[in-house]
Parts: structure tokens; C-alpha cells; sequence
């Protein structure tokens, strides 16, 4: 197909409406990056929390009450507002804004708990301790996040190759930076910051590669014209399409974490500050499958055959890595990162099931996954042990003797986690392996049967830990931090709903029966 | 009184009851105890007035006391309950164990307060799971209350069992959530053969597919597996030895008496009721299977030292009756085996229990470490005499009916299986016999405060005639008389209490009673089993009413 240039500069339709959520979210962190330039230190964190929460609440309003008319292909067609587009948008608006309160909490102090008093001051310097001392704190971290999020709303919305790399970064950059903000254990989080960026990078120069390669394959960056390609392209530039689909799909899965793009996962998960974690884990994982869904179902649908098995093999490494690894974690943190892993294996499952139902399955895992995830790591940001963070497993022993709810509502995640039935977890399952089941073929057949084999050994660290917390008599000093009320209100919320869509999950499977319908042009 | 949602009734007070105990405040955390009894209680009343009321036998339909409401349509599941003749049995075996349990279970947390409202809400929350899965008219139903009663289950074994609980919990809980995973593939695979839409794992919808071939035979695989673990069956039985010796002897009743019975229940109502045709395909296999689990069970219970075990072992053998009766597909085998998930249950929670008094009174599982108690605890003693018969099948007692039902009617199809099976009943008798002879029998306890000890009271008791050789074996040599020393206590025995009493006499009465009257109990068993057979498509020649069972002849093999 020949690109066709414009023989003169077209302004294009851009409608601002159906791009609001992610202005409003732009707006407020450009607003927070001047709240950090000219308001006082004192006053900061307060402002900026107040300025971040709401924005993601206007964002989330506009969202909602976006009318029909608005939803379409906008801005000549690089980024699409249709079903899975607002159904992710809004589950990653109420994901930052959960993500975003546990960040808040002070737990106490008078500055947010888990971030350093200063990004820039080397590990045990007199800068930091001064820092410290003086009471400061990264306050930039607020509207870094605004930023990831803006960038994660375009990613799942982005029609075209540059706009979804621009949207990666967009994302992946703030990221970076918050994974190093950690107040303790600052060497490690520094390494993380430093690991996720460069892998990141790399993972960037891959989709961007393939990106090109895909331009040479079709003539054209965008999604639709990459796979009315499939029927018009004359077999002249056949060969540059695999290796194109497999570069893109490496900078995605990279995002997502499957094997074996994974190798950062752990190492970041556990040095971020634990509530950048939560909000790494819920909210990353759920963007880059909003996009791999969109560049799977409307730019490489019509070529799926060409790398169809190649997913199915990641898949299957993906479960079956995350899974068993996961057995071996002594870290808390790990252990959840590895289990993040074998998560990402099952919606990939459902995934490439090709199927509308395979988009219903996979916004559901999404979000029944994320809202679980932050209230976990909320929980683990509280446990602790002479005002350390207990991330060892061996310091989670006997909770359940000393704090019982906390304790409790960790089992419940962690059994939804595992998938049982009456939790958020099992319908998600479901969700994901019917389709796969239905429309996904033998090797369909073969990847859930892989996915429930894994879900029993997931099931043994999850249980383990529930015979740590529970079973077992405490031996240190583990206590849970005081007052955190913004944290236990996340957790209540995070708990209400794993329960909620485990014995009601009809509205939200509705709501993405109804958005599960690609707009492509 | 037809319309009354009795099912639903029946799992919403027992589950309004343990939400009241849990959240009771914890001054008055004392009426913990009786709030919960008088819950089981309530709940027995209701599933006895549904039962009276509402179910008649010899309907037409299938299911009765039917309800159905939409619960996710957009996977296909519904709400929907109803029972048929095994399920309402079963369900009242429930009910009626569940408070001679908490009655039983009465002392089991000393120290009392939040562990002990804790205790009694997990054991009360474990009722509308029993109900709810035995009631599941939908297959997703069943398998979400067949997945979430494990985690009560789990954490009373390993938050108020033994020595080894948590090893004991975590392996139970694997076990099972293995079987129960790799059914939901079979869960969701049988979705998508019949008919789907928004009722589409209604159990009606499911039935008579006519899947065939190999697909049908996969998930037969899947299906079974799940309910072999949970019966269990040899070679997947290795969870419940352990976890019946770590759990609380309440715990372990309700957990071999009536949990595993889903295991049992499943076959007969999913496998063979969804897969008749790889149910047939199968019967080789499993009426091996289940010959080994009889004759294996009952081999190893001989060899226990552990009584708990030793129990745990009988049930692998008896699940292995059942299940041979289920397939064997004779109305005489499949009813005996339905009566025996009956009399099973109540017989094996009169083992547990009075085991767990024995245990209360020495503290210790080992039946080596006991000996003479007849004199002390002749109530004890006659009680424990009477469940261990009643394991062992003799007949008067409610068991002997259905093991002779499942033998007689398994005999007309598999002579050569059946020959084998029966040395169960043989081994059965010395693994009951020998337990009780080294607990009961021999020189009575001693306390230790007598000087001298007690008179050597002459041994007036049958001389062994099990072990005549091999004296090497400490353990069988200490079973001939002369080397049996009187036992020294430090404390003297208490004969039963009266909650003791409470607890051992309505199971004794019913292994009686059903011993001699089973006909109310098969009356209501029989229409369920036919149909269940007219579905499978097993052709019977031999007279459908048990009662003739012996004049059985001819078979289609």
C-alpha cells in the first residue's frame, strides 16, 4: 500500500473531549511541578497531594460522563477512544488514586513515609541526614505520578506506533525515577532505579526498531493500515514483518514482565519504595496489556499466524517461571514480583485467545488483579520491625496472633491471588481460561491446562504464607505502623472489592462485555 | 410451605450463626459455645421440617426443593439449588453431625476467648458449604462451595490441630486445590460442549450431551481426579491420614464423615450422571482402584500405632466399598453404596469422637500407650466397642447393611473384584478387634500413688492368638498377655460425662437403629439411584429391590 502524503498540511480533528482525562491529568502535574517550584516546603506535601487527588477525580469524572459522541478515532487517527480504551482508562484512574493515597501516608511523620527526603544525596551522606533533619521529602514524586499516569491512560488509546511509544515513555520515565525514591534500604533502590532504566531503554530501542521495520512492512505507523496490509501487501517486504511484530511485542511484553522480558521485575519490586511498587504493579501491568490488546487485536490480527506460537511459548515460560520461582522467594516483595509474573502468564492466556471474550477475560483480570495488588503492597508497606520494613518472610511470622486484620485481609489477597472461588481471583480465572478454552485451539487447551497447574504451586507460597501468619508463633518484633488511616482505607477498599467481584462480579463483566468492541478507524 | 427457599434457609442461619459467634464481644465470649450449638440445633429443626414437608419420595422429577435464581449470566452460572433422595440423606447426616460435634468439640480450646469464638465460627461455617455443595444444581455452584470450604477446613487444621498441623494443613489444602484446578479446566470444557448461554452450567442443561470420544473421556479424567483426591482413593489418599491425626477429632469427623462424602457424591452425580459413556470406559480402572484402596486401607490401619490414623485408614478402605458399589452400576451395589456414605459417616464420627475422648483423658494418640481401660472406663470401653463393630460391619449394626448391599450387588458384575474386596471385611475385623484389645483389654491402670501398684488381676481376658511368632516385634509381642504390664497413670480415669454421654448416644442409636430399619433411609436413596442408572444406561438384571439382593444372578459381562 502506498503511504499517502498529504499534498498540504491538514490541521486534524482533535477532540478535546475525548482526550480530557488525560489533559486533566497533564494539567495537574504541570500544576504540581509549579506547586514544587514556588510554594513552601511546609505546605508542599499537602498541596501536592490535594492537587493529585484531584486531578485524577476530575479525570475520572470527565471519563464518565464522556458522551457516546465523543467516543472514536481522534487526532487523525493516532489515538482511539472506544470500549477497552475508557473501560482501562478508568480502572488506571482509580488505581492511581489508590496507589497515590498509600503514597501519601505519612504513617505518622510529617512527610510521606516511604519516599527519601532527598533523591539526590548519596546513601548515608551528611546531605541526607541534614535532609532528614530538616524535615524535606521528594514531594516531585505526586506529579511524576500524574505523569506515568497520563501516559499509561494513552497507552492502551494509542492507534498508532509512535503515539504508543511515546506513550511508553511517557510512562516509563517517572517510573524510573520513583523506583529510586525509596526512604530505606537506599543503595537497593537506587540499583533498582538504575536497572529498571537501563533494561527499560533497551526494551524501548526494541520497539522502536520494530516499529520501523513494520513501517517498512505496511507503509504506514498505524495499527489499521498495518493489517489491511496482511490483504493488500504484494509479498515485497514479507520478511521485514516477523521480525517487526517480534521487536514491537518485546517492548511490551518487556512492560508487562513475561518471560523472558521478566528480569527486572524482582529487582525493582523490591527496591522501589513498596506503595510505587503497588502502583508499579497494579497499574503498569494493566496499561501495557491495554496496549498489547489493542496492537494484538487491531494491528496484528489479521498476521496472527505468523507469531501466534511464539506468544503461546512466552505464555506457557511466563506461568511456569513466575510460578516456580515464586517458591523459592524469602522476600516478600520478590515473592509478590515473581507471583506478578505467573499473573501476567494468565492474562496472556487469555490474551491470544483472539475472541471478543478474550478482551472481556483480560479487562477483568486486569483490573480484579490490580485492586488486589495495591492493597497487598499497602499491606506490606505497614508491616514492620523497629520502624524497618519486614520484607523478609520470616518476620511475618505469628502476625496473625498480633494483628489480626491486617493479617486477615493479607490471607484473603492472597487467596484471591491463588484463586478461590468467592474471591476476586477465581472469576478472573475464569474469565480467562473460558475463552482460551472456547476459541483458542489446542494450544489453547494446553496453556490453561499449564495455567491451573501453575495456579497450585502459586497456591503453595500463598498458603505458606498464610501458615507463616497465621500458624506460627511469632519470634520477632513485627508490628504493624500507626496511624494509617489513608493505607487501611486503600486495604479496605482493596478487600471489599476482591470479595465484592468474587461473589458479584455480573456488573463488571457487563461493563466489560459492553467495552470489549475495538474502534479501529 | 412449598415455596419456602428451604436450601437456602438452611446455609443462610448456620452462616448468620458463625458471623454472630465471630463477632460476639469478647466479654461475653463464653456464650460462644452454646450460641453455636443452639444454631446447629436450629438448623437441624429446619432441614428436618424441609425434609418432612417438602420432599416427597418417588417424584418425578429429579430434583426437589428447587431453586434458581441468575447469579453471574454472563459466564453462564446460576444460583440453583434442589436435592434428590442421596443428597437430602446427605445432607441430613450433616445436620445431625454437626451438633453432636460442637458438642463434642465443647473443651477442645482451653484457653477460651477470641480462639475459642474463633474456633466454634469456623467449625458452624463450615454447615452451609456442606449444604450448599450437596445442593449445587449447578456445576459451577458446586465447584465454587466444593473450592471455598477448604479454606475453613484449613484453618482448623492448622490454626487449632496437633503436633505436625501446619504440614498437615498446607498438604491437605494442596492435595485438594490440585484436584479441585484441574477440574475447573473440566468445569469450563463442559461449559463449552453443551448448550452455554446465560444458564448454561445448569446441571439439567449438561446432562445427556452425548459428548463422546475422547473429549468426554478427558473430562471424565478431570472431573474424577478431583473426587478421588477428595474421597480418597489410593494412590491419592496420602493428605487425609495426616490431616485426620493432626486435626481436632470434631474437626476430623466432620472432615472424613462428611467432606469427603463430596467426593463420593460427585462421582455419582457429575461423573456418571454428565459421562455416561466415559464412565463406562472407566469402570475398569476404578474398580481396581478401589479394590486396592480396601485392601490397602485396611492392611496399613492394621499397622498403625496412631488410633487417629488407624481411623483414617478404615475410611480409605470404606471409600473403596463406595466407590466400587457406585461403579459397579447395580441398583443393589449403587444403593448400598449410597446407604454406606450414610452409615459411614456416622459410624467413623463415633471412632473419632470416643478416640477423642480416649485421648483427652491419657494425651496421647498412641495406642501403646493405653491398656486395660475396660475396667476403669466400662462406658468408654462398651461405647468404643460398639462404633468399632459398626466399622467392622457386623451385622445389627447399620453398616453391615450397606457393605453387604454394595458386596452382593457388585458380585453379580465383578465376582473377581468382589473376591478380593471382601478380605476387607476380614482385615476390618482384625484392625478394629486388635485396637481395642491393646486399649481396653489387659491388666486395668494403676495410679501411680499406690505403693506396690495395684493387685495383678488375673488375665481373664482371650489370649492372643493373632501373633504366635515373631517376638522380634516389640510392638505385636507386647500383645501376649505375660509381658503386659499394668499402666501407670498419675490421675484417676473418668468414665463418660454426660456431654460425653450426649455426644456418643444418638450416633449409637442410629448405627442401631439404621441397622435394623434401613428401609426409611433406602426408600429414599432407591429413586435416585434408578435414574442415575437409566442415565449411565446400565442395564440391571437383577431385582431392584435390595432387600432380595442375595437371589442376584446373570450380569452383562
Amino acid at each position: 500500500m502506498p503511504p499517502t502524503v498529504p499534498a498540504a498540511f491538514e490541521a486534524v480533528d482533535i477532540s478535546y473531549w475525548a482526550l480530557s482525562p488525560m489533559i486533566v491529568l497533564l494539567v495537574g502535574a504541570f500544576v504540581g511541578v509549579l506547586v514544587e517550584a514556588f510554594a513552601p516546603r511546609g505546605t508542599r506535601h499537602l498541596t501536592q497531594v490535594v492537587v493529585a487527588v484531584g486531578s485524577i477525580v476530575i479525570s475520572l469524572a470527565a471519563l464518565v460522563f464522556m458522551t457516546a459522541d465523543e467516543v472514536g478515532v481522534t487526532v487523525g487517527g493516532t489515538i482511539a477512544v472506544d470500549g477497552p480504551t475508557r473501560f482501562m482508562q478508568g480502572t488506571l484512574l482509580v488505581f492511581g488514586l489508590l496507589s497515590l493515597l498509600v503514597m501519601a501516608d505519612r504513617l505518622g511523620g510529617d512527610t510521606a513515609d516511604a519516599l527519601t527526603p532527598m533523591g539526590a544525596a548519596s546513601p548515608g551522606s551528611e546531605l541526607e541526614a541534614q535532609a532528614a533533619r530538616k524535615g524535606w521529602s521528594t514531594t516531585e514524586a505526586f506529579p511524576l505520578a500524574l505523569f506515568a499516569l497520563a501516559g499509561m491512560l494513552l497507552f492502551p488509546a494509542s492507534n498508532d506506533l509512535l503515539t504508543m511509544f511515546v506513550a511508553l515513555e511517557l510512562l516509563s520515565l517517572p517510573l524510573y525515577l520513583m523506583s529510586g525514591l525509596a526512604r530505606r534500604r537506599r543503595l537497593l533502590s537506587q540499583e533498582a532505579a538504575l536497572k529498571y532504566f537501563l533494561l527499560g531503554a533497551f526494551s524501548s530501542g526494541f520497539f522502536l526498531f520494530g516499529a520501523a521495520l513494520l513501517y517498512g512492512y505496511a507503509g504506514s505507523i498505524g495499527l489499521p493500515e498495518i493489517a489491511a496490509a496482511a490483504t493488500t501487501s504484494t509479498g515485497e517486504f514479507e520478511g521485514l514483518l516477523l521480525p517487526g511484530v517480534v521487536m514491537v511485542l518485546v517492548g511490551l511484553l518487556f512492560k508487562v514482565g513475561a518471560v523472558p522480558f521478566h528480569s527486572w521485575t524482582p529487582d525493582v519490586y523490591q527496591g522501589a519504595p513498596t506503595p510505587v511498587t503497588g502502583f508499579m504493579a497494579a497499574c503498569t501491568k494493566a496499561a501495557a496489556f491495554g496496549a498489547l490488546l489493542r496492537l494484538a487485536y487491531v494491528g496484528l490480527e489479521t498476521t496472527r499466524w505468523e507469531w501466534h506460537m511464539g506468544v503461546v511459548v512466552i505464555a506457557a515460560l511466563t506461568m511456569v517461571i513466575g510460578s516456580v520461582l515464586s517458591v523459592t522467594q524469602t522476600d516478600i516483595k520478590r515473592l509478590l514480583a515473581y507471583s506478578a509474573i505467573a499473573h501476567a502468564g494468565f492474562v496472556l492466556v487469555a490474551l491470544i485467545s483472539f475472541d471478543r471474550s478474550g478482551v472481556v477475560g483480560v479487562l477483568f483480570y486486569v483490573t480484579a488483579y490490580g485492586i488486589s495488588t495495591i492493597a497487598a503492597f499497602a499491606i506490606v508497606n505497614l508491616v514492620r520491625e523497629r520502624d524497618a520494613e519486614a520484607t523478609h518472610l520470616s518476620q511475618w511470622a505469628g502476625l496473625g496472633r498480633k494483628h489480626p486484620w491486617l493479617a486477615g485481609s493479607f490471607a484473603l489477597l492472597m487467596l484471591a491471588f491463588a484463586g478461590i472461588p468467592l474471591t476476586s481471583g477465581f472469576t478472573a480465572k475464569v474469565a480467562a481460561f473460558m475463552p482460551a478454552l472456547e476459541h483458542g485451539g489446542r494450544s489453547g487447551v494446553v496453556l490453561v491446562v499449564i495455567a491451573v497447574l501453575m495456579s497450585a504451586i502459586t497456591a503453595f507460597v500463598y498458603v505458606r504464607l498464610i501458615v507463616l501468619m497465621f500458624f506460627t508463633e511469632p519470634t520477632g518484633e513485627v508490628t504493624a505502623a500507626t496511624p494509617a488511616t489513608l493505607s487501611l482505607t486503600v486495604i479496605a477498599v482493596g478487600v471489599l472489592v476482591t470479595i465484592a467481584l468474587g461473589v458479584f462480579p455480573g456488573p463488571l463483566l457487563d461493563l466489560a462485555e459492553q467495552s470489549s468492541v475495538f474502534i479501529t478507524r | 410451605m412449598d415455596n419456602m427457599p428451604w436450601l437456602t434457609l438452611l446455609m443462610v442461619v448456620p452462616l448468620a450463626g458463625s458471623i454472630a459467634v465471630a463477632a460476639l464481644p469478647s466479654r461475653s465470649s463464653a456464650l460462644a459455645r452454646p450460641v453455636a450449638l443452639g444454631v446447629a440445633l436450629l438448623t437441624l429443626v429446619i432441614g428436618v421440617v424441609a425434609a418432612a414437608t417438602s420432599f416427597t419420595r418417588g417424584s418425578d422429577q429429579q430434583f426437589q426443593m428447587v431453586e434458581q435464581h441468575e447469579w453471574i449470566p454472563q459466564l453462564g452460572v446460576s444460583y440453583s439449588l434442589g436435592v434428590d433422595g442421596i443428597a437430602l440423606s446427605l445432607i441430613l447426616m450433616a445436620l445431625v453431625l454437626m451438633p453432636i460435634c460442637l458438642l463434642a468439640a465443647w473443651d477442645d480450646v482451653p484457653e477460651g476467648g477470641g480462639r475459642e469464638k474463633g474456633y466454634f465460627a469456623l467449625l458452624l461455617l463450615l454447615l452451609p458449604f456442606m449444604v450448599g455443595v450437596f445442593a449445587a444444581t449447578d456445576v459451577f455452584l458446586f465447584y465454587v462451595f466444593f473450592e471455598a470450604m477448604l479454606i475453613p477446613v484449613y484453618f482448623l487444621i492448622g490454626m487449632y490441630g496437633g503436633e505436625r498441623r501446619q504440614a498437615a494443613a498446607v498438604k491437605f489444602l494442596l492435595f485438594s486445590l490440585a484436584g479441585g484446578l484441574i477440574m475447573l479446566v473440566g468445569v469450563i470444557a463442559l461449559y463449552l460442549q453443551g448448550p452455554g448461554g446465560s444458564d448454561g452450567f445448569l446441571l439439567e442443561r449438561l446432562t445427556g450431551l452425548d459428548i463422546g470420544g475422547s473429549t468426554e473421556r478427558w473430562l471424565f479424567v478431570a472431573f474424577f481426579i478431583a473426587f478421588a483426591i477428595k474421597a480418597p482413593m489410593w494412590p491419592v489418599h496420602t493428605w487425609l491420614p495426616d490431616a485426620a491425626t493432626a486435626a481436632r477429632p470434631a474437626v476430623a469427623t466432620l472432615l472424613v464423615g462428611v467432606l469427603d462424602k463430596v467426593g463420593t457424591f460427585g462421582m455419582i452425580r457429575f461423573c456418571l450422571q454428565l459421562f455416561p459413556e466415559a464412565s463406562r470406559w472407566a469402570t475398569p480402572v476404578v474398580i481396581t482402584l478401589a479394590v486396592i484402596s480396601v485392601l490397602y486401607g485396611a492392611i496399613l490401619a492394621i499397622g498403625q500405632r496412631d488410633m487417629m490414623r488407624l481411623i483414617a485408614f478404615t475410611s480409605i478402605s470404606h471409600f473403596g466399598f463406595i466407590v466400587m458399589g457406585i461403579f459397579a452400576f447395580t441398583s443393589v451395589s449403587q444403593a448400598g453404596s449410597n446407604l454406606y456414605m450414610v452409615n459411614h459417616g456416622f459410624a467413623t464420627a463415633a471412632l473419632f469422637l470416643i478416640a477423642g475422648m480416649l485421648v483427652a483423658r491419657r494425651g496421647s494418640k498412641r495406642i501403646d500407650d493405653y491398656g486395660g481401660w475396660q475396667r476403669a472406663t466400662p462406658v468408654l470401653a462398651g461405647s468404643f466397642l460398639v462404633a468399632g463393630l459398626a466399622t467392622l460391619s457386623l451385622p445389627g449394626l447399620s453398616t453391615f447393611v450397606s457393605e453387604f448391599l454394595v458386596i452382593a450387588g457388585t458380585w453379580s458384575r465383578y465376582p473377581v473384584a468382589t473376591a478380593f474386596a471382601v478380605w476387607g471385611v476380614v482385615l476390618a475385623a482384625i484392625y478394629i478387634l486388635l485396637m481395642y484389645k491393646r486399649i481396653f483389654t489387659g491388666p486395668p491402670p494403676i495410679l501411680e500413688t499406690d505403693e506396690g501398684g495395684g493387685p495383678a488381676l488375673s488375665s481373664d481376658m482371650e489370649s492372643s492368638v493373632m501373633v504366635s511368632s515373631d517376638t522380634d516385634r516389640d510392638y505385636l509381642s507386647a500383645d501376649l498377655d505375660e509381658e503386659r504390664r499394668p499402666l501407670r497413670l498419675t490421675a484417676p480415669l473418668r468414665d463418660l460425662g454426660l456431654r460425653e454421654k450426649l455426644v456418643v448416644a444418638p450416633i449409637l442409636a442410629i448405627l442401631i437403629g439404621l441397622g435394623f430399619f434401613p428401609q426409611p433411609v433406602l426408600e429414599t436413596l432407591n429413586p435416585a439411584v434408578e435414574r442415575t442408572l437409566q442415565i449411565v444406561g446400565a442395564t440391571d438384571t437383577t431385582p431392584s429391590v435390595p432387600a432380595d439382593a442375595g437371589s442376584t444372578s446373570g450380569s452383562d459381562h
